[in-house]
């Protein structure tokens, strides 16, 4: 028989006897919705996860530092200072060798430094950053309020939202800052001014070095000492407020854990005096200041692993956020799976009802089979025509089941959404149905019913035409 | 046993060939011997009547000729086809291209239109849908059922049934029909028309007809040859003499399976 004839056979025998072929496509539904509901919760949970890191900004950046830094406070700094070819100066040429490595998008030097800003004559102690201007299209300052820097060393300041509630005075408790809506904040405070106190290092003209320093210095390290000697002077920057970020100053490892961030070029020009510069002076050695860390940013996620072993051959410490995904991703993989089982569970037991009601179809149909042989249908035909009523009640059960799995998940979610505002949290998505569920569990719902059907399909094709037809 | 006569209307040569045909069950303890050693032939164009008795194996013969029983032993040619060595496969290429069956109970599929029911075989066929329309009007227009085409069975009285049955049968164009007690559940009025159906289709098509029926009237109004079986034994074997059939106004009302236990005895 050709396939059109099957299914339209295999349709309106499905039509017949429409209330016991509905409920067992219904079981088939309540399967798949139910497999649905499971995986897009578990998908939906690992975009939410996923979404909060990538808020960091980091799943492409590579965060390098100097394997001395990181030596500083164990014992045996002093010792391994002679094996500079390894451990090296995060300096600018060290800077601009990390971007010419292959798939860098950019490595910048974070500038952060602890100062005092005044706003309407209230001083504020807080920490201060640069941030590129590769930021802007970050998902980092998605939520920002008001505007991003206009240009790059604009003397203009994105607040981050707990320090901009203590400008104004509503400094609450750490965690409770949700509490206010970001635009509340914006209002007063967009278009105001801020003054920056803070410390700039101007170099010393003078070309004696400092004998203290000279005293530890190591003779392959760089020669002159002349320049390693600077003086502090306080200045002062003024400051317009031109955004409010929502960005959580925890979430974000580098960069955020500042609550005022300014245009990376311009926190560059102001020479602000970083915490590396006084080491680099106790150690003498800089005819150009250090950096604390670097930021290197990857054109792709995939690319960062390399990017770091990369970074590492060159003599330097790397840090992203990788190993944290890599486990994360474990978990939801396994959550996935066993998600997976649960909501193929119901499904199973679906199968059993598609079993059940076609070998009753079969006894019911008995006499129309063997009338279908008498005429010349081949034990195929009669195979094919149950597997073809089978794999229809599959489609439409998965069609429907996709549908059902696709509301309850909304309707979850509309409920947890309802809890999270009278809980004064902001409202989530933990529902996900990418395209290709959608059609995974039409295809999984199709193949199930066929492996139903199976049974059914090959006792209707063995019955015996004479005893078939005899039965009334 | 050898067929002596050579009846008007058939060409001769042999449409069915049956050769020490055996078909036993097994009943609990007991072998059913429901055809036991028959060898008959019957010619293209023949319109032959199985007479017996209930039980007497003459429909367990038709089923054998149809293929849709395996003989115990022997052999069913058709065509020459030994239907007995044929794999399933090709019993159903059999039973959909060389025969066409109507039964007593008429065996429409109740679920389905008329018209569906006649275009079943062509859809088994693989008929191009473009064609089948057409071929279903036309089978159905044969038997006088065009307008009946979209009501189910249940709607119609047995004698349209019988005749939508008739209608299936030709779709496919067998030249081999083979009717099992076709009047058994009709009127004699209806019954008469499916008769006359199934002669045209004789006269008119050429098709070779078996008949299954335990009246003897209607065999000897209709059939050009008698075979009489009783216990799966054919225990005669004769040209009807009283045909032509046309002229005669037997009502062919059946009360006489009385009378076919022995052919001598009605003569």
């Amino acid at each position: 028989m050709k396939t059109y004839d099957l299914t339209e056979l295999a349709l309106r025998n499905l039509r017949e006897s429409s209330l016991r072929n509905s409920l067992t496509t219904v079981g088939i539904s309540v399967g798949v919705a139910s497999l649905v509901a499971m995986l897009s919760l578990g998908i939906g949970l690992q975009k939410l996860a996923t979404r909060h890191l990538a808020k960091s900004g980091l799943f492409d950046t590579v965060v390098v530092m100097s394997r001395r830094d990181l030596r500083g406070f164990s014992r045996d700094d002093e010792r391994n200072t002679a094996s500079a070819a390894e451990s090296r100066t995060l300096d600018e040429p060290a800077r601009q060798e990390i971007e010419r490595l292959p798939d860098v998008l950019e490595a910048y030097p974070d500038i952060r430094f602890i100062t005092e800003l005044r706003y309407q004559d209230k001083p504020h102690l807080t920490m201060v950053s640069g941030i590129p201007e590769s930021a802007r299209s970050n998902d980092a300052f998605s939520g920002i309020q008001g505007a991003f820097f206009s240009s790059e060393n604009a003397p203009e300041v994105i607040l981050q939202k707990s320090f901009a509630a203590e400008l104004l005075g509503k400094d609450s408790k750490p965690g409770q800052e949700d509490d206010i809506p970001v635009a509340d904040l914006a209002k007063p405070l967009l278009g105001q001014e801020l003054t920056m106190r803070y410390a700039e290092r101007v170099a010393a003209p003078s070309a004696t070095g400092s004998i203290e320093s000279a005293k530890d210095r190591t003779p392959n390290e760089y020669e002159a000492s002349s320049d390693s000697a600077y003086s502090v002077i306080s200045r002062e920057q003024k400051l317009k407020i031109v955004g409010i970020s929502d960005l959580d100053p925890d979430s974000m490892r580098g960069a955020a854990r500042a609550r005022v961030f300014l245009p990376l070029k311009l926190a560059q020009t102001l020479h602000v005096m970083q915490p590396s510069d006084l080491r680099d002076s106790m150690r003498g050695f800089n005819k150009q200041p250090s950096y604390s860390t670097i930021s290197v940013r990857v054109k792709n996620p995939k690319q960062v692993e390399a990017v770091e072993q990369a970074i590492k051959k060159l003599g330097f410490n790397t840090f992203s956020i990788l190993d944290a995904t890599r486990s994360l991703r474990q978990f939801f993989a396994v959550l996935d799976l066993f998600l997976g089982i649960f909501g193929s569970l119901a499904l199973a037991v679906a199968s059993i009802g598609i079993v059940n009601t076609l070998v009753m179809a079969i006894l019911e149909r008995r006499r129309e089979i063997g009338i279908m042989k008498a005429i010349g249908a081949s034990d195929g035909d009669v195979k094919k025509l149950f597997f073809a009523e089978a794999g229809a009640m599959g489609v439409l059960g998965g069609v429907v089941g996709v549908m059902l799995g696709w509301a309850i998940g909304h309707v979850i979610n509309l409920g947890t959404n309802i809890y999270l505002k009278r809980q004064a949290l902001p409202p989530e998505s933990f529902w996900a149905v990418p395209w290709w569920l959608v059609g995974a569990a039409i295809v999984f719902a199709f193949i199930v019913s066929l492996l139903s059907g199976l049974y059914p399909a090959a006792r209707a094709a063995r019955l015996d035409p004479v005893q078939a037809l005899r039965y009334e | 046993m050898t067929n002596k006569h050579s009846p008007t209307g058939s060409n001769g040569a042999p449409a069915v060939r049956i050769v020490d045909l055996c078909r036993h069950y097994q009943m609990g303890e007991t072998l059913i011997r429901a055809v036991d050693g028959i060898s008959l032939q019957v010619r293209a164009g023949e319109f032959v009547a199985l007479l017996g008795s209930s039980g007497s194996g003459k429909s367990s013969l038709l089923n054998l000729i149809a293929g849709l029983d395996r003989p115990t032993s022997g052999a069913v040619i058709v065509e020459d086809k030994d239907l007995a060595r044929l794999s399933r496969e090709e019993l159903a290429k059999y039973r959909l291209h060389a025969v066409g069956m109507v039964f007593q109970s008429f065996n429409l599929v109740s679920r389905m239109t008329l018209a569906e029911n006649v275009e079943l075989p062509l859809r088994f066929a693989e008929v191009d849908r473009g064609q089948r329309d057409a071929l279903t009007q036309a089978a159905l227009e044969r038997v006088g059922l065009s307008s009946r085409s979209t009501h189910r069975p249940s709607e119609l009285s047995g004698g349209e049934q019988q005749r939508a049955a008739l209608a299936r049968a030709l779709i496919n164009r067998p030249k081999l029909l083979l009717a099992d007690e076709p009047t058994g559940n009709l009127d004699s009025h209806t019954g008469t028309e499916i008769m006359n159906f199934i002669r045209e289709f004789n006269q008119s098509l050429g098709m070779t007809i078996v008949m299954v029926t335990h009246e003897r009237a209607l065999a000897e109004r209709y059939a050009q040859r008698l075979i009489f079986l009783a216990d799966g034994k054919l225990i005669d074997d004769q040209s009807n003499l009283a045909t032509p059939a046309e002229s005669s106004q037997i009502t062919a009302s059946g009360t006489s399976s009385s009378g076919i236990t022995s052919s001598e005895k009605d003569r």
